[in-house]
């Protein structure tokens, strides 16, 4: 064994030692479970519009005279789920549809009212989910407006119409995912092409979509560059996409007036204002907590 | 390692191998893309180099240039150049010549400038050319380390080279985002294995190739040239 051998060696054993070091680590596992309800620990997704919900929630909660602990931006739904159910985490501001496929992974569900329905039915024992808001933030096709008037396309159901070829843009798990080119072929008969931009929606699809790269891109609709861009969400007359309303899961914890305190912002929030909210952090750069703040005097809610 | 199971098994499936998404498109793919960066790179880099080696001239602005070309984040590169041409191959492979070009230049004028001045002047002195200098004395003493250049760009694009999938569907790097966003991290995990593989390889290609090229260079001291 010569020294390059050697080295290429114990090199290898420390990459391997770090390797295990890291998939031993929970960065969670300090955190104390289910303390006894006096602090409200809020989560959010890795997420800015999540995370400008959760602040809203601390800040109300905050004002309610109750004592608050922030775990923001943890990450996606299957990151931070299993520490909700395990109790570290108490409030999470989340979205109806894509929380009960979570839970209910085949659910035939679609409309709003039927989704909140049997997601209340489906959340585990120790969590529930307080009302719904108006607010809505889920998947949809968008398509320039150029495109929209050429075609004369309002709903999924006038892409038939057609002609040219047809390519879908977005991440890459949209691809295998049901509101994908399958769903797409299954619920509607209609065939498109796909290309991957891992920018979740951002400004590369907003950019390929205007190249005419392609054609239709998957935006959330809570998304200001819908507007900003001049971009057509097309409506989705079949159920593609499941309902997606804003709703905070909340475990026993947190008690029926806080509770109250969270439903008020619920019922207040529309779907104009949450795309406002996004607006302002999008745009203007602003921070959640002052974005939070503004929003809850306007409303009187502090 | 229960993960790393599944991600071998992962590989195992023959199911992943075929198809124009299969396993061996994908590795051709992401070959492609790291010889076609690499062979820009170096024909933009290596005559900079080696002319800067050669006159002793500009080292200070290579230097500088190279330096600044190292710290530019690749994605964030990746990211304004996409905004600028659009979706698809172009704005990676740019990005990823801007990221080769740091170590291809750097090999070429040390390696050059290394060669010592009175082989080169020795060489004037019999009558050569400053061409027939560069091609027939310089180049060839340099090439152990201008290789090393090469071997360094072709490591830091091949495991860089998975960055092409962000605006295209292209190489490697699609299983790591496919799998990073459904949490499929066998998936994930399988695609970071080949890359790792591919890497191994082209590392051991290019390294028996400078190894080559050092014997060739000092034929007496071949046992002790650096690997």
């Amino acid at each position: 064994m010569n020294r390059h051998t050697l080295r290429t060696g114990v090199t290898t054993l420390l990459g391997v030692a770090l390797l295990a070091g890291c998939s031993s680590e929970d960065p969670l596992a300090e955190e104390p479970a289910g303390d006894a309800g006096e602090t409200i620990v809020i989560g959010s997704q890795d997420y800015y519009s999540n995370e400008i919900i959760a602040e809203i929630y601390a800040q109300a909660l905050e004002a309610g005279g109750y004592t608050v602990e922030r775990e923001f931006r943890i990450g996606q739904r299957e990151a931070y789920l299993p520490e909700i159910e395990s109790g570290s985490i108490d409030l999470f501001p989340e979205y109806t549809g894509p929380l009960l496929q979570y839970w209910v992974p085949d659910t035939s569900a679609r409309l709003a009212d039927d989704v909140y329905a049997e997601l209340g039915e489906s959340t585990p024992e120790g969590l529930r989910v307080l009302e719904q808001s108006p607010a809505t933030d889920q998947d949809a096709y968008v398509v320039t407006s150029e495109f929209a008037d050429q075609w004369g396309l309002t709903t999924i159901d006038d892409l038939a119409e057609v002609t040219e070829p047809l390519t879908l843009g977005g991440n890459s798990e949209g691809e295998t995912r049901p509101n994908g080119p399958r769903g797409l072929a299954d619920t509607y008969g209609i065939e498109v092409g796909y290309t991957p931009i891992e920018d979740s929606g951002g400004p590369l699809t907003v950019k390929a979509l205007e190249d005419g790269d392609i054609q239709m891109a998957i935006i959330y609709t809570a998304d200001p560059s819908i507007q900003k861009n001049g971009l057509v969400a097309l409506e989705d007359t079949k159920g593609l996409f499941l309902a997606s309303h804003v709703v905070p899961l909340a475990s026993d914890d947190v008690d029926e007036e806080a509770a109250a305190i969270i439903d008020e912002i619920s019922t207040t929030m529309t779907a104009e204002e949450l795309v406002g909210l996004n607006s302002r952090s999008v745009e203007e750069q602003l921070p959640a907590a002052t974005i939070a703040t503004d929003w809850l005097e306007e409303n009187g809610l502090v | 390692m229960n993960l790393f199971a599944e991600a071998l098994a992962w590989l195992a499936d023959p199911v992943h191998w075929s198809g124009p998404s299969g396993i061996a498109a994908r590795l051709a793919q992401h070959l492609a893309i790291t010889v076609a960066v690499v062979a820009v790179s170096a024909a933009v880099a290596i005559p900079v180099g080696v002319l800067v080696g050669h006159t002793r001239r500009g080292r200070g602005v290579v230097v500088a240039v190279a330096g600044a070309a190292r710290a530019v984040p690749t994605l964030g590169l990746l990211t304004i150049l996409g905004l600028m041409m659009g979706i698809g191959l172009q704005a990676p492979l740019a990005a990823l010549v801007v990221l080769a070009i740091p170590s291809l230049l750097a090999g070429a004028y040390a390696g050059v400038e290394a060669v010592a001045p009175d082989v080169v002047d020795a060489a004037r002195a019999s009558g050569m050319s400053e061409a027939q200098v560069v091609r027939q004395v310089e180049l060839p003493l340099a090439m152990p380390v201008l290789l090393g250049g090469v071997r360094a760009a072709t490591l830091q694009v091949v495991a860089t080279a998975t960055l092409a999938a962000y605006v295209s569907d292209t190489g490697l790097g699609r299983y790591l985002f496919a799998g990073l966003k459904t949490r499929d991290y066998p998936q994930m995990l399988a695609g970071a294995l080949l890359v790792i593989a591919l890497t191994l390889v082209l590392e051991a290609v290019l390294a028996s190739i400078q190894r080559a090229a050092a014997r060739a260079a000092a034929p007496t001291h071949a046992r002790r040239a650096p690997a």
